[in-house]
């Protein structure tokens, strides 16, 4: 194929997504260059995960390509990594386990892989190497000490710290990650972010951040989407919510391999980027419930009021 | 202000009410019993409905450690052996089918319209009703009170490991895709070793479907046996051997049990408590 001379590592090509009569994404493009770390946001339920589980290669489009070098994505593989809010780490196996998890499941059942490796003649890692590689991670992430524990055993963090380096030691060549800190509080979240940062200079990795928050995806990412159901077409007509959800933003932010102190989180300059993005993405003029609120604390907002100034 | 000791929704007992609170229903029947036996033996010796604690240990002892006459055998542990040996088989059979069977049709959509529904109807046919069938197919020996058994534990078995297996987050299976599993791989390496513990759950549920199924066939046609010795010395009105071998049996069945939740504590630590 020639698509890998457009120096493309993920290509996204008039990707339609619909299950029975619900459109989910309607004609989304999107193409990743190597090392971008991409953060995707959108109102909730516009189909960021389905969007996400396209380029896992869990679901197939029901129209368009999704293309990994060039290649059309068939299936989950070693290509392309995932972490997940929840249920990224198997329960049965030990932080430093799961770690190695990747090692061990390569290898079964071992005679057959084992004549595979012959055929294809690529030399695997020795054990020890990727054993040497675990650890060093493992240090990495100040979980030295929590090696064999097991998930239910360690905090929220430290089990998405573990999830990431559990997808990395396969050196995928896009990492997704779906709302990866979404359940953690805002110090362990910022710690995590920093983690990720760290790991992103240092692997020069490209990532598919999915997340709700803003502030996270405006700093983590070099390149910002924000997918939304909520749009006006060509034809002028506002979409609702039926025509299924689109890219309605597309910035670059900031130079590829290039992390920034939390500090800029606090800027004016970072606000007003989130304000725009929100009018672009979640205009609240198309959420017709905004209205019908009902509040009755004189000092309250009150909708009717704002209409008559 | 203490919360109460025994009664209402937010009772706390303290450590010796809680024990004897957990006591207490055995030494009520035990009790009970044992005055009942008293009156009726006092009123006539010679009853056999109530034998007081001193014939049944008579009995037992008898069993027990004397060799019987006829067989030259110990009739107490070779009934014991006889019972557990087919309980042993029959369970590990409907286990090991359970599991493979279980696990597969919950993983893979073809197997599970083949075979879901099928399992769903064939397991509402009612065992014992199938039991003339055994009889009659494979003989009254040995083979036919292991298939009871086994027909009688596997379905129930087998539907709970259906649902054990398609209640894991798919996140699982993907994720063990992109660190470079085979599909056999994500099956018996991620999926297998998480639904282990949840089988010997369910072992220990069909427990006692198992002994219903052992003691029916046992009492129709054997030559050993717990429920065989039950029901052959009910002729003679021998309460003073079927009382103790009912107590033997729950207790057998109380260590059977707890075995395997040792077991679930011991190999599967991260079982009792997982979040995600
Ligand atoms: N397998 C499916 N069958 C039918 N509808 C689905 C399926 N998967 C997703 N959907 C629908 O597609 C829409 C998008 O779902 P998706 O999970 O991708 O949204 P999301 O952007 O990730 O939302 P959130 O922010 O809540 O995570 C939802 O309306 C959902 O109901
Ligand atoms: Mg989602």
């Amino acid at each position: 194929m020639t698509m890998e001379t457009s120096g493309y590592i993920l290509r996204i090509d008039d990707v339609r997504q619909q299950y029975g009569q619900k459109v989910v994404l309607n004609d989304v493009h999107l193409s990743l260059k190597a090392g971008e770390f991409l953060s995707v946001v959108g109102p909730s339920g516009c189909g960021k995960s389905t969007l996400l589980r396209l380029v896992t290669g869990e679901e197939w489009p029901t129209a368009g390509r999704v293309m990994l070098n060039g290649q059309i994505i068939q299936r989950p593989g070693p290509d392309v990594g995932v972490v997940y809010q929840h249920y990224s780490l198997f329960p049965h196996l030990t932080a430093l386990e799961n770690i190695m998890a990747g090692e061990r499941l390569r290898r079964w059942p071992q005679p057959i892989q084992g004549m595979l490796d012959l055929v294809s003649g690529e030399a695997r890692r020795s054990r020890a190497e990727v054993q040497d590689e675990a650890m060093r991670f493992l240090d990495r992430a100040r979980m030295s000490g929590h090696g064999d524990k097991y998930p239910h055993q360690l905090s929220g963090g430290q089990r998405q710290r573990v999830a990431i380096i559990q997808a990395l030691m396969q050196h995928p060549k896009v990492l997704c990650m779906d709302e990866p800190f979404s359940a953690l509080d805002p110090g362990t979240r910022e710690d995590m972010q920093m983690f990720l940062l760290e790991l992103y200079e240092l692997l020069r990795m490209t990532v598919l951040f999915v997340t709700h928050d803003l502030e996270e995806a405006v700093y983590l990412g070099t390149r910002l989407v924000a997918l939304s159901q909520f749009y006006t077409g060509e034809d002028g007509v506002q979409s609702g919510a039926t025509l299924g959800a689109q890219i309605v933003t597309d910035r670059h932010l900031r130079e590829i391999g290039v992390a920034l102190a939390p500090g800029v989180k606090a800027s004016a300059e970072t606000g007003r980027l989130i304000q725009e993005i929100r009018r672009e993405a979640f205009d609240p003029s198309y959420c017709q419930h905004v209205d019908t609120f009902t509040l009755h604390h004189k000092d309250s907002w009150h909708p009717e009021e704002d209409d008559e100034t | 202000m203490r919360p109460p000791e025994l009664f209402g929704l937010f009772a706390v007992p303290r450590r010796l009410t809680s024990v004897v609170l957990i006591i207490l229903p055995f030494i009520a029947v035990i009790a009970l019993y044992w005055i009942a036996s008293d009156i009726r033996l006092a009123d006539n010796p010679q009853d056999k409905l109530l034998p007081s604690f001193r014939q049944m240990g008579d009995a037992v002892w008898r069993m027990a450690f004397e060799p019987d006459v006829r067989t030259g055998t110990y009739l107490w542990w070779a009934d014991t052996f006889a019972s557990l040996r087919r309980l042993a088989i029959g369970l590990s059979l409907s286990a090991m089918t359970a599991l493979f069977l279980g696990l597969n049709v919950g993983m893979f959509p073809g197997l599970r319209f083949l075979c879901l529904p099928f399992l769903t109807v064939v397991s509402i046919i009612p065992p014992l009703s199938i039991l003339p069938i055994l009889f009659i197919t494979v003989g009254v020996d040995e083979v036919a009170k292991i298939v009871l058994i086994y027909i009688g534990t596997v379905f129930l078995m087998t539907r709970d490991m259906t649902l054990t297996t398609t209640a894991i987050p798919r996140e699982q299976v993907t994720k063990a895709l992109t660190l470079g599993a085979s599909e056999l791989g994500v099956v018996y390496r991620v999926i297998m070793p998480q639904v282990m513990p949840r089988l010997i759950n369910a072992l220990r549920l069909s427990l006692g479907a198992a002994w219903l199924f052992l003691i029916a066939a046992e009492a129709i046609v054997a030559t050993e046996g717990l429920g065989y010795r039950i029901f052959l010395v009910r002729r003679y009105l021998s309460m003073d051997v079927i009382l103790p071998y009912v107590a033997w049996i729950t207790l057998l069945g109380f260590t059977i049990d707890w075995l395997l939740r040792m077991a679930v504590r011991r190999f599967y630590p991260w079982y009792a408590r997982q979040g995600s």
